[in-house]
C-alpha cells in the first residue's frame, strides 16, 4: 500500500472542498470494503482519503412523490432492511442481499456501492497491462481470463463489467443520482451514471471531477411490488454475478401491461433492456414471448469464447425471472 | 496542501477500553488489533475480506476488520472475540462452539463467533436474507437461512456442519 494522508471530513461543504483544493490525487473513502482492497493491491494509488462517512447523508426518508431519498453513506443492509424497500421494492431488497456478505453489506455504502470498480482479473493485478487502470497499456481480457466479463456495449479496448447488484435493481427503477460540486447540486439518471468503455475505459462514469453523490432518489413505480432479482453464480453465495436480472412486470389478464427488465455481470453498465421491454409491451405473457424478447436483448452481444455461455444464461434467466413474477405476485 | 502522510494519533474504544495508538494512516483495524494492541484473537486469512476470519464487531455490527482503516475507526466501539465473555463466563455463542464441536483447527473460530453474535442480532431485528420467501417476514432461522448468512465466513477444515448445528442451538 502506497502512503496517503487522511482527512475526514465533517461536512458536505468541507468534504467539496478538500476535493476541489486538493492537488494530488484524492480518493473518498465512505464504506471502503472496495477500496481499502485497491490500495493494498497498489491499483488505486491516492496521496489523500477524504472520509466521507460523517456527512449526516446516513438517512432513508420517504419522498412527496411517494418514493424514497437513499442517503450516499446509507449502508447497503440498511437499506436492505427498511421495511418500505422490502415492500414496495423487493427487487432492491433482493439485489442487495444477493450481493457480497453480511459483514460487507454492514459497511459498504449506496454511493459506494454504485462507484465500486470491476473486478476483473487484469484490472485486479497491477503486475498486468489493463486499459482501464493504465490507459493505453492493453486489454489482455479480449484474448484472454474472459469467463466473467461482459457480452454487451463492450469495446475492444475494455470488456470489463460493473459487478453490482444494487445499480441493476435502481436501472429498473430508474432512480436518479443526487451529486454535489464546487459548482453546486446536480443529478444524473441512473442510466447515465456508468459509462461504456468505448476508447476511454479509465472513465467508469460520468460523474465530473470533484462529485459527490449525496443521495439516491427512487420514484414510485405502481407495479414495484411485482419485482425481483435472480442472480447466477459459480457458488450458492457470496460470489459476484456471472449474470443477473432484475425485473418488475405488470400483467393485465395474460397480457403484458409494462415491463422493467436490467441485466447485469454482462456490460460495464447495469444493461436496461430496452429491446425486450418494448417487445413486451402489450405481449402475451408467455414463457414463449419471455424467451423471444430476451434473445432479441442479446442479438447484440460480443462475447468472447469463454463467456458465449451467458447468451443462454441471460436468455434463461429473464425467463425464469418473468414466469416466477407472473406466476406468483412475491 | 494536504498533510504529510506520517503516523497520526488514534485513539481505539477496543472492548469497553480506550486504547491511545500513534498510527500510520494505513493501518486497518485489524492489524492496529494484532499488531498494536496485542488483542491477536481476530484472526488475518485472506485480508481481502473474503474469508471473514478476522471479523468484529464495531458498534455493534458484524464487520472485516482487514477493510476498516483504523483511523476512519476512531469514535467507533470495536468488540473483538476478547471482549465477548470471560474465561470464567464464556459468551452463549462461545458455549454452543465447544458444546456442538463446532471447529477443527480453530483458526477461523473468532470470525465465525463474532459473525455469528452479529447475524444472531440481525435476525432478532427481524433482518431478511435472499433465501426467505417472504422479505417482511422472514420466519425462523433454519439450516438454510444460517448457511447463507454466514456465508461471509469461511472454514478450511470444513466444520461447516457443526457450525450450523451451534449457532442454531443459539437461536433456539
Amino acid at each position: 500500500m502506497r502512503p496517503f494522508a487522511y482527512e475526514r471530513a465533517g461536512s458536505l461543504d468541507e468534504a467539496v472542498g478538500l476535493l476541489d483544493r486538493a492537488d494530488v490525487p484524492t480518493r473518498l473513502l465512505a464504506g471502503g470494503t472496495n477500496l481499502v482492497d485497491l490500495l493494498k493491491l497498489d491499483v488505486e494509488t491516492p496521496e489523500l482519503l477524504v472520509d466521507v462517512n460523517h456527512l449526516g447523508l446516513d438517512r432513508i426518508e420517504s419522498t412527496a412523490a411517494g418514493g424514497l431519498l437513499v442517503g450516499a453513506t446509507v449502508r447497503n443492509s440498511d437499506l436492505a432492511a427498511d421495511l418500505r424497500v422490502r415492500e414496495q421494492y423487493p427487487v432492491l431488497a433482493r439485489a442487495l442481499l444477493s450481493a457480497a456478505s453480511g459483514q460487507i453489506r454492514n459497511v459498504a455504502t449506496t454511493g459506494g456501492n454504485l462507484l465500486q470498480r470491476t473486478r476483473c482479473v487484469y484490472f485486479m493485478d497491477a503486475t498486468k497491462p489493463c486499459n482501464k487502470r493504465v490507459p493505453g497499456s492493453g486489454c489482455p481480457a479480449v484474448e484472454g481470463a474472459s469467463r466473467e466479463l461482459g457480452v454487451l456495449g463492450t469495446s475492444s479496448s475494455c470488456i470489463a463489467t460493473h459487478p453490482g447488484d444494487m445499480a441493476v435493481a435502481l436501472a429498473v427503477l430508474d432512480a436518479v443520482v443526487h451529486y454535489v460540486t464546487v459548482d453546486g447540486a446536480a443529478t444524473l439518471p441512473i442510466g447515465d451514471l456508468h459509462r461504456l468503455p468505448g476508447d476511454a475505459p479509465e472513465l467508469d462514469t460520468t460523474l465530473p471531477a470533484g462529485a459527490i453523490i449525496t443521495a439516491v432518489e427512487i420514484p414510485p413505480l405502481a407495479f414495484s411490488a411485482t419485482s425481483t432479482y435472480r442472480k447466477a453464480r459459480d457458488r450458492r453465495s457470496y460470489a459476484f454475478a456471472l449474470a443477473s436480472v432484475a425485473a418488475a412486470i405488470d400483467v393485465d389478464g395474460d397480457e403484458v401491461r409494462d415491463v422493467r427488465l436490467a441485466l447485469g455481470g454482462v456490460s460495464a453498465r447495469p444493461w436496461r433492456a430496452h429491446v425486450a421491454e418494448e417487445l413486451l409491451r402489450g405481449a402475451p405473457a408467455t414463457s414463449d414471448s419471455f424467451h423471444a424478447a430476451a434473445e432479441a436483448e442479446l442479438a447484440a452481444a460480443t462475447p468472447t469464447d469463454e463467456n458465449r455461455f451467458k447468451i443462454d444464461l441471460v436468455t434463461r434467466l429473464v425467463t425464469g425471472t418473468l414466469l416466477e413474477l407472473t406466476g406468483s405476485v412475491r | 496542501m494536504p498533510p504529510s502522510p506520517t503516523r497520526r494519533p488514534v485513539e481505539l474504544e477496543v472492548n469497553g477500553v480506550r486504547h491511545a495508538c500513534d498510527l500510520d494512516p494505513r493501518t486497518t483495524v485489524l492489524d492496529a488489533l494484532r499488531e498494536h494492541l496485542d488483542l491477536t484473537g481476530s484472526k488475518k486469512g485472506c485480508d481481502h475480506g473474503q474469508c471473514g476470519a478476522c471479523t468484529v464487531l464495531v458498534d455493534g455490527r458484524r464487520t472485516n476488520s482487514c477493510l476498516v482503516l483504523a483511523v476512519a475507526a476512531e469514535g467507533s466501539s470495536i468488540t473483538t472475540i476478547e471482549g465477548l465473555g470471560s474465561e470464567e463466563i464464556l459468551h452463549p455463542v462461545q458455549e454452543a462452539f465447544l458444546e456442538h464441536d463446532a471447529f477443527q483447527c480453530g483458526y477461523c473460530t473468532p470470525g465465525q463467533i463474532c459473525s455469528a453474535v452479529g447475524m444472531l442480532d440481525e435476525a432478532s431485528r427481524g433482518w431478511p436474507s435472499v433465501v426467505s420467501d417472504d422479505l417482511v417476514d422472514p420466519g425462523v432461522l433454519d439450516p438454510d437461512e444460517i448457511r447463507e448468512r454466514m456465508s461471509g465466513n469461511l472454514c478450511r477444515c470444513g466444520a461447516y456442519v457443526n457450525i450450523v448445528t451451534a449457532v442454531a442451538a443459539v437461536d433456539a
